[in-house]
């Protein structure tokens, strides 16, 4: 019995020595020397390949996504100054066509009006030469009036009577009646 | 013995010989704490380089991973350090990433917790510390210790300011190492506590195991929790370092 309370003694008693592993100085050199070497190495490998490694990536992303939005900013300047001389282009297009179209309906208005004033002309011309040709049938006509009522006058007299009439005579009395 | 080390909440910090090692009678042998340095390690760096090994233009699942951690502590560090402070990026982001892995690593049941020893945080600290003096000397010279006598204080005040301002600097790899590695132990210790709550709970059978639900649940929370002090710390730790790079910077505030 007593010879189990001392066991149990000095097994508390080694046990309280080791008690608390954090402050037990004898694993101090140990620990020191493997953190050591393995934060030294952890420092070497994070320093030398992996931050390089990672900075490298961050940076060509950024750098890719400058470009591209450089990019994209370039195309966009490009497709306005497209669309800004395209409308200039369909400006100039329309004013073009608006003169072309005045221009062909003015040519065509002249030509049309000339042919007119010629057609009118001619129909003028004609006109006067037609009157003229009817005054002078209706002149030459009444000449012939008279020579045929003298010539059927002077039949007449003959044909009635033997009295002889002058030529004069009958051209007077022709006269008198055409006054008449 | 063997049932003790179940519930025994200190015994997952126990740290026993891998590979003996006894150079000159002192004790560097490979042991269950070296293996999980080497682990994390190896997850880390692994991870690092084959997410990233296909340097893909638009990252997938893994890829974007890697970058955001990469984004994340270089803004962190130059949020607090300025770009001046870039130099450094490959320490802090070692740091970072070492903690952060050993911290998600010691989640894992049955694994060994390499920053619930104080021997290891404070050799952590004690990197960034001396990175911060011997950069501050090499780049400023003897006025980078004008970081210990701030601007526009009174000639009469200056010795207790300058005082007060060293043992500041000198507690600053003590604040560092000890919150780190007190958060990891604690936060360990509390699981194991509760777990063995249940363990024992059940034991009594009835009520007990009823009774054990409640431990159950804490455990549940309290897992979730630690995975995020897990990432707090390392993220703690890294901005402690860059706001202490900062000074090696710019010194004189």
């Amino acid at each position: 019995m007593a010879e189990t309370t001392t066991t149990t003694e000095v097994a508390k008693d080694t046990h309280v020595e080791i008690s608390f592993p954090p402050f037990n100085s004898t694993t101090f050199a140990s620990q020191l020397v493997w953190l050591a070497i393995f934060f030294g190495v952890f420092y070497l490998v994070i320093g030398r390949i992996a931050l390089p490694r990672i900075s490298e990536i961050l940076e060509t992303r950024r750098s890719r996504i400058a470009k591209d939005l450089s990019e994209a900013a370039g195309l966009k300047q490009q497709t306005d100054a497209a669309i800004a001389a395209y409308e200039k282009a369909l400006l100039t297009a329309r004013q073009n066509a608006a003169a072309i179209a005045a221009e062909t309906r003015a040519t065509l208005t002249a030509d049309v009006d000339a042919k007119r004033h010629a057609a009118e002309a001619e129909l003028k011309a004609k006109l006067v030469t037609a009157e003229a040709e009817i005054a002078a049938i209706k002149a030459k006509a009444l000449a012939e009036v008279n020579a045929i009522a003298r010539e059927t006058a002077s039949s007449v007299v003959s044909a009635l009577s033997t009295a002889t009439v002058s030529a004069e005579e009958i051209a007077a009395a022709v006269e008198n009646a055409a006054a008449r | 013995m063997e049932n003790d080390s179940v519930v025994d909440p200190i015994h997952q910090f126990q740290i026993h010989e891998l590979i003996s090692w006894h150079p000159n009678g002192v004790n560097l042998s490979f042991t269950n704490s070296s293996l999980f340095m080497l682990v994390t390690v190896l997850v880390a760096s692994l991870f690092l380089i084959l997410s990233t090994s296909s340097r893909a233009l638009v990252p997938g699942r893994s890829q974007s991973i890697a970058e955001m951690s990469y984004e994340f502590v270089a803004n962190t560090l130059r949020d607090a350090a300025g770009h001046h402070g870039m130099q450094f990026f490959p320490l802090v982001f070692s740091l970072f990433m070492f903690v952060l892995v050993a911290n998600l690593l010691g989640m894992f049941p049955y694994f060994f917790t390499i920053t619930s020893h104080i021997i290891v945080t404070f050799a952590l600290a004690m990197v960034v510390i001396l990175t911060v003096i011997l950069a501050g000397i090499w780049k400023h010279g003897l006025k980078f210790f004008n970081l210990f006598v701030p601007h526009g204080v009174p000639m009469a005040l200056i010795p207790l300011v300058t005082a007060i301002e060293i043992i500041s600097f000198l507690s600053r790899p003590i604040s560092l190492s000890v919150r780190l590695f007190a958060n990891m132990l604690a936060g360990h210790i509390t699981l194991k506590v509760f777990a063995g709550f249940i363990v024992t709970l059940s034991a009594m059978g009835g009520i007990g195991i009823l009774g054990s639900i409640l431990p159950l649940a804490m455990a549940v929370a309290l897992t979730a929790l630690e995975f995020l002090v897990a990432f707090l710390q390392a993220y703690v730790f890294t901005v402690l370092t860059c706001m202490y790079l900062n000074d090696a910077i710019h010194p004189g505030h």
